[in-house]
Order: structure tokens, then C-alpha cells, then sequence
């Protein structure tokens, strides 16, 4: 290395290799970073990268995800394609590369190795897995190797430490140097080149490796014999998603509950704190209650997260994968849709960020389109409140609780819905041949404790941040559109109904002063009224005829309304339209007979079974997460796929209420 | 004996000797290390019979019937039909 670029303080250097190398758990080895690895094929898909000390020379240290080959054919691909090409916008193009390869399956990884020493970038070969490799009694020849590649390569180990000086000294010895391309592509292309590589693969493999003829470490195969057994392996994948389901709505209520509390002292010591007025109303009502109101979710989350990461780690993921791409390609899906479409039963944004590994866009869009269908976290308290309040402690043939009934049916609405939507999109705007399934099923491995700890933590934190952010933004809006235009307090005038004209009156009405109240009662009126003249109590009344045909009053259409910022803000909005405070919860008695006992001006239940039962299967099928939208744009790049989702979602929920509502009352349900 | 992968009996050796079309699937498939020469072994397939698992080089890789359908192969050895199939 030249005294120049010794003394140029931005050297790069790209970690590059398979999926499942191991090359993770070497960039955390080298950088102490923090940062994710698994089983299932290409799931690092973030560029991340982090310093790497080489004496007295500062690197930046790029992990690439993992690619099989640089003729990318998935997004993952194509990202670790442009970095290395210095083709990718900010990122420079690397002054040496280490090529992590598995001693384990040296061949296939070597093959992306002879494609890296096209590309004229100094490589280093990281030999990993080295511990597997000898446990297995195979034996290999480094320097041999070494010489054949005509480049550096050197065994490492994470965990113990093996070989990390040894690379930093042959990286800094690397950069700035040309290495020869130890074979020959004169002449040849397209499959020739690829049978090229793989003669020298093949040539340099069999001078270099003694193999232990005995397969006796077909362990994964042996585990597989009943993981991905005919019968067993689908009846234990259902076991596996009943476990996982049962955690996320049994286990994490306690957390979820002290959480809910949690925010709601945090609202009165702020309250007791601070001096009335828009701030603190604004600090309370709108930052603590809309952003606490997400947050609850965490504990649910944070849980789906660990067992994705074990299942991910173990490799489990892609033997899900494997079982069941027979069933998801009949309706036109990829197995790989799988983890998205199972992390959306959390949280669609995970869901949605998980689809980067399907290789075909086509296949990815069908699944970014449907993965919202999926009932998520944030819809459990409506289903919950509904179920409360008007079918709890009936039970169906004397044993089956109703309400158990209807949560399975919202969330079996929600399944076939999508598995409709993705076999019409498939065969209309996004038609295309079967995809192409060419999956890894990687060797079992005991998840990393460490490793999936860091692996929960980074995911929950995008969570947090999404929270901070987006929902921190709507949390305002919506709270400014409930907030304004302020009415009187002591206003004793009755409350008008839908006319427009009422309405005005209002506003000018709201100029006047606030005064203090005197008892907790006429606080919850004020706070009905309130509601009802602000920007979102207009919204309400102005949609009402849109509604009506699903047995909406104006109220409703409020928390519709503010639900379309976020689903489960249609509790808290109910809350406080019917008077019972602003601090009640989805189990809330308080709330539940106010639902019970709301009537229409003609003296008639606003709320009835039916009317419950509308408002679920609305809820099911409709678009009414803002987060979900924004990463949708993202994610496809696309305003008019994006519109398409809300759109196609928004029609199907109101298609679907209108025929459960106008069906069940022509059945004679009230 | 020749035959497709997608026809080859569970636990059955062969060796791959052609892959047929054109196109980004058989350029991954020979980029996964299915090229001429290679031994391979249908592992299993899935339940509903479509994907297959099969070991080649070292490692096991699902790929559909379809796919496997593009790699001919040639038995190498008959007599294991009895012994491991």
C-alpha cells in the first residue's frame, strides 16, 4: 500500500459472500457494530457498514447483503451488485473486497469469488465456518488454495477470533495492489462463462480439499426427515404458527396492559404539572396519547420479532418456504411470500420491508399489495371492543365462545380476502409466467442468543422510530382536527345534528373564552361537543351519507375517520365521542355500555350487533394505516401502486361492509 | 439411462449433463452450481409434490419441477434404486 492512499482517510472496503456465509457475524467480529444475520436466504437487506481499525488506518467497513451471483436477479442482489461496481449513488467503489466464503459449501461460493475477480478490485477470501468444516474431518490446504486463486486467503473465526489480524494485515497489504485473474473467459459467454468457473472451481477444490467420504453429518437431513416431512412437517409448521399466535395475544397482554397504564400516568403527572392550555392539551391528548397508543404494541412485536429471528436462524424459514410454495403458487404467490405475509400479521411494514428477497418484481408487488389484508396488531383492540361489547358470553352449540368464532373469522376474512386478490392480480395487471423457485435450504444451526437479540432489537427499533415520526406527525393532525375550532365550555346549548348551518353557528360560538369546569361529568359533555364542532366532527356529519348504507351514524364516521390514520385510534376516538373519558381501553366497561346504550335521534340503537359486525368486517379489508402507505411508496417506488393499494382496499372493505350490513338486515338481524 | 431432474427417484445419484433454455432461470440454476459433470440427488419433494430438494455440491437447494424439468441427468447407478429409493 502506497503512501497515498495511506494518507486518504476514506478507504473502503465491501464485506461480500453468499447468504448464510457467516459474513454478518464477521462484520460485527470486525467493527463490533451491531447488525443482523439469519438462515433464510438474503434477509440483511439494509446497507450497513461500520469502521474497521487496520493499524493505524481507518476503514469503512461495507456489509453487503448476501448474493449468490453479481447477474443480480433480486433487489438484494442488484443493491450488493452497484456498491461493489461503484455504481450505487454515495457509495464509493471499494478499494478491497473480503470475500467471506463457507469452507462448508466451498464451491457454490466460490463461484461468486471468480465473478468478484473480474471486476479488478483486490479481493481477500475469508474462509469461515472453518470450526463446521473440521469437525466434519474434512481437510483443506490454504496456502495450496491460496496459491490457485493467486489471491490471499486466510481461515477465520468470529467467535474465537481466528485469523482477524492475519486479514486486517493481508487487507492493508491488499488495497492499492492488482491481483491476476487466475483463469481464463477468452472467448467465452453466456453459460460458457459460467462453466468456465466452475471447471476451475471444480479443478482448484479437488488440488486443495480432502473430503470425509462419509455423510454422516447429514444432520439437516435427518432433522428435515421430519421437519419437512410429508404430513408431520405441515402439522408441525401449523403447531408453530399456533404457538407464535397464541404468544403475541396471550403473553403480551401483561406488558401491553402495565404499558397502556404506563402512558396513561404519564398523561396526568403531565397534566398535574403543567398549566392548562393548548400546549399542554396538545403534549397529553395528542403526543402521549396518539404516540402511547402505538407503542402499546411493542411487547406484541417485539415478540412476533423473536420468533421470526429463531425461525430465520435456525433455518427453519425457508423449510416454511419450501412446504408451502405448492399451496402459495396457486394463487400466482411465491413460498418466499411467506415471512412477509406471516410478519404482517404483526405489523404490515415489516411485512412489506421483508418482500425485498422475492427476486421477480412481480411476485413482490402481489405480495406488498395483499400483505396488508393481514390482520395486524393494530386491529386486535377493534375486534376486541366489538367482541366486548355486543357478543360477549354467547357461546355457538352450547361450547363454542362466539367471540373466539368471530377473532378467527376476521382474521380468516383477512386470508382469503388476499389469497382472492392475489390470484385476480396474478393473472390480470401483474401476470406473468410461474416464478422461478431457486432457494437455499441452508444447514440447521442453534440460533445465536446474541445474534437474535440484536436481530429483535434492530427491528423493534424501526418500530419505535416509525412511531417517533410518522405516527408522532398524524398523532398532531388528528389531534388538531378534534381540537378545532374550540367551543365554550359552558355552553348549555343542545347539540344540533347534521344541518350545515348549525355548524357555523358553532364557529362563531368558539371564539369565546374557555372556562374552568367543576365536575368530571360536564367535562366529558364539553368533550362530546367539542368533538362535534370540530374539523373532525364536520368531517363526520359530511361523510355520514356515505356511510349510512353501512349503519354509520356520524359518529362513527369521526372514528373512521381518525382511524385512517391508524386503526387502533378508533378506540380512543370512540372514547371520547361517547362522553366516557379519554383514558379508556378496548376492555373498558364504561365504554362498552355507552356503545350499548347510544341512540339515534328516532330513539333507535345506533350500535347492534350487526352494526359491530360491519364495522369488523370494514376493518378487516381496509387501507387505514398511514405508516403502511408511506412504506408502500417506498417500497415500490410507485405513487399509482401505492393509490392502487388504498384504492382496491378502500372499495373491497366498503363492498364488504355494504353486503354484511344491507345482508344481514334483509336476514332480519337488527 | 437418461431422464429430467424433475423425473429422477428420491435418493437416486445421477449426474447432470445438459441444461436446456435460455433465460435468467437456467443461468441461476447453472450459477447454483447445476452444470455439466456435477452429481446430484433428489432428496425429497414437498408435501403437495412441487418444490423438490435436491443435494448438489454440498448443500441442498429447492427448486420446482418446472425448473428441474430444464436439467437432464444421467443415472449413475442403476442398482441404488433398490438400495436407497
Amino acid at each position: 500500500m502506497n503512501e497515498q492512499s495511506r494518507k486518504n482517510s476514506k478507504v473502503t472496503i465491501a464485506l461480500a459472500g453468499n447468504p448464510n456465509a457467516g459474513k454478518t457475524t464477521l462484520f460485527n467480529s470486525l467493527t463490533g457494530l451491531k447488525q443482523k444475520i439469519a438462515n433464510y436466504p438474503g434477509v440483511t437487506v439494509e446497507r450497513k457498514s461500520g469502521i474497521w481499525k487496520l493499524g493505524d488506518i481507518t476503514t469503512n467497513l461495507v456489509d453487503l447483503p448476501g448474493l449468490y451471483s453479481l447477474e443480480a436477479t433480486s433487489l438484494d442482489e442488484q443493491i450488493s451488485r452497484d456498491v461493489l461496481t461503484g455504481s450505487l449513488n454515495g457509495s464509493p467503489k471499494p478499494d478491497a473486497i473480503v470475500a467471506v466464503v463457507d469452507a462448508t459449501n466451498l464451491e457454490r461460493n466460490l463461484y461468486l469469488v471468480t465473478q468478484l475477480f473480474e471486476y479488478g478490485i483486490p479481493v481477500v477470501v475469508a474462509l469461515t465456518m472453518i470450526d463446521v468444516f473440521e469437525k466434519q474431518k474434512h481437510q483443506i490446504d490454504v496456502p495450496k488454495l491460496s496459491a490457485l486463486l493467486k489471491t490471499p486467503v486466510v481461515e477465520v473465526n468470529a467467535k474465537s477470533g481466528r485469523g482477524k489480524e492475519e486479514l486486517a494485515e493481508l487487507i492493508t497489504e491488499a488495497i492499492g495492489s492488482t491481483e491476476p485473474i487466475p483463469f481464463n473467459l477468452n472467448g467465452k459467454n453466456g453459460s460458457g462463462k459460467i462453466f468456465a468457473r466452475y471447471n476451475f472451481i471444480s479443478d482448484v477444490v479437488q488440488q486443495t480439499v480432502k473430503h470425509n467420504d462419509l455423510e454422516a453429518h447429514y444432520i439437516s437431513e435427518k432433522i428435515d426427515g421430519i421437519l419437512t416431512h410429508k404430513v408431520f412437517g405441515l402439522m408441525i409448521l401449523v403447531a408453530i404458527l399456533l404457538l407464535v399466535f397464541q404468544a403475541i395475544f396471550s403473553w403480551a397482554t401483561l406488558p401491553m396492559d402495565l404499558l397502556e397504564q404506563g402512558f396513561g400516568t404519564l398523561g396526568k403527572i403531565v397534566r398535574s404539572q403543567m398549566s392548562e392550555g393548548i400546549l399542554t392539551d396538545l403534549l397529553i391528548d395528542g403526543i402521549i396519547a396518539g404516540v402511547g397508543g402505538v407503542l402499546i404494541f411493542l411487547p406484541q412485536i417485539l415478540l412476533l420479532f423473536l420468533f421470526i429471528s429463531i425461525l430465520e436462524d435456525t433455518g427453519y424459514l425457508a423449510r416454511a418456504a419450501f412446504l408451502l410454495d405448492r399451496l402459495m403458487s396457486r394463487v400466482g404467490l411465491h413460498g418466499k411470500a411467506f415471512l412477509p405475509l406471516m410478519s404482517s400479521f404483526a405489523c404490515a411494514i415489516p411485512g412489506i420491508m421483508a418482500t425485498r428477497t422475492i427476486e421477480n418484481r412481480r411476485d413482490r408487488f402481489a405480495t406488498i399489495m395483499i400483505a396488508p389484508l393481514m390482520s395486524c396488531s393494530a386491529r386486535l383492540p377493534v375486534y376486541t371492543l366489538m367482541i366486548a361489547a355486543f357478543f360477549a358470553g354467547q357461546t355457538v352449540f352450547g361450547f363454542l365462545s362466539l367471540g373466539a368464532i368471530l377473532m378467527l373469522a376476521m382474521y380468516s376474512l383477512g386470508i382469503i380476502a388476499a389469497i382472492i386478490v392475489a390470484f385476480v392480480l396474478k393473472r390480470t395487471i401483474l401476470k406473468a409466467p410461474a416464478p422461478p423457485f431457486i432457494m437455499e435450504l441452508p444447514p440447521y444451526r442453534l440460533p445465536n442468543v446474541r445474534t437474535i437479540l440484536q436481530n429483535v432489537f434492530a427491528r423493534a427499533g424501526l418500530f419505535v422510530k416509525r412511531a417517533g415520526t410518522v405516527i408522532l406527525a398524524i398523532s398532531i393532525v388528528l389531534w388538531a382536527l378534534m381540537y378545532f375550532p374550540r367551543t365554550p365550555t359552558n355552553d348549555v346549548v343542545s347539540v344540533p345534528s347534521t344541518v350545515a348551518g348549525d355548524l357555523v353557528q358553532q364557529t362563531q360560538a368558539a371564539e369565546i373564552v374557555s372556562v374552568q369546569l367543576e365536575t368530571p361529568n360536564s367535562e366529558l359533555e364539553t368533550n362530546s361537543r367539542q368533538l362535534q364542532n370540530s374539523y373532525a366532527g364536520r368531517l363526520g356529519h359530511f361523510i355520514e351519507p356515505v356511510i349510512q348504507p353501512l349503519g354509520f351514524d356520524w359518529k362513527i364516521g369521526v372514528a373512521l375517520i381518525a382511524s385512517f390514520a391508524a386503526r387502533e385510534v378508533l378506540v380512543s376516538t370512540l372514547s371520547i365521542i361517547y362522553n366516557v373519558g379519554k383514558d379508556e381501553n378496548e376492555e373498558s366497561e364504561t365504554l362498552i355500555s355507552a356503545l350499548r346504550g347510544a341512540k339515534k335521534p328516532d330513539g333507535s340503537l345506533v350500535w347492534t350487533p350487526l352494526t359491530a359486525m360491519t364495522l369488523m368486517v370494514f376493518f378487516v379489508l381496509a387501507m387505514q394505516c398511514m405508516s403502511t402507505v408511506a412504506v408502500v411508496r417506498r417500497e415500490t417506488n410507485s405513487w399509482r401502486w401505492t393509490m392502487f393499494m388504498v384504492g382496491y382496499m378502500t372499495i373491497l372493505a366498503y363492498a364488504a361492509a355494504f353486503v354484511t350490513y344491507q345482508g344481514g338486515r334483509l336476514l332480519g338481524f337488527a | 439411462m437418461y431422464m429430467t431432474l424433475s423425473k429422477l427417484p428420491a435418493g437416486v445419484n445421477a449426474k447432470v449433463t445438459a441444461i436446456n433454455g435460455e433465460g435468467a432461470v437456467s443461468r441461476r440454476l447453472m450459477e447454483m452450481g447445476i452444470v455439466p459433470g456435477v452429481s446430484v440427488r433428489l432428496v425429497k419433494s414437498a408435501p403437495f409434490g412441487d418444490p423438490i430438494e435436491v443435494r448438489i455440491l454440498g448443500y441442498s437447494l429447492a427448486i420446482r419441477k418446472n425448473e428441474a424439468d430444464s436439467v437432464e441427468v444421467e443415472l449413475l447407478d442403476t442398482t441404488e434404486l433398490l438400495v436407497t429409493g
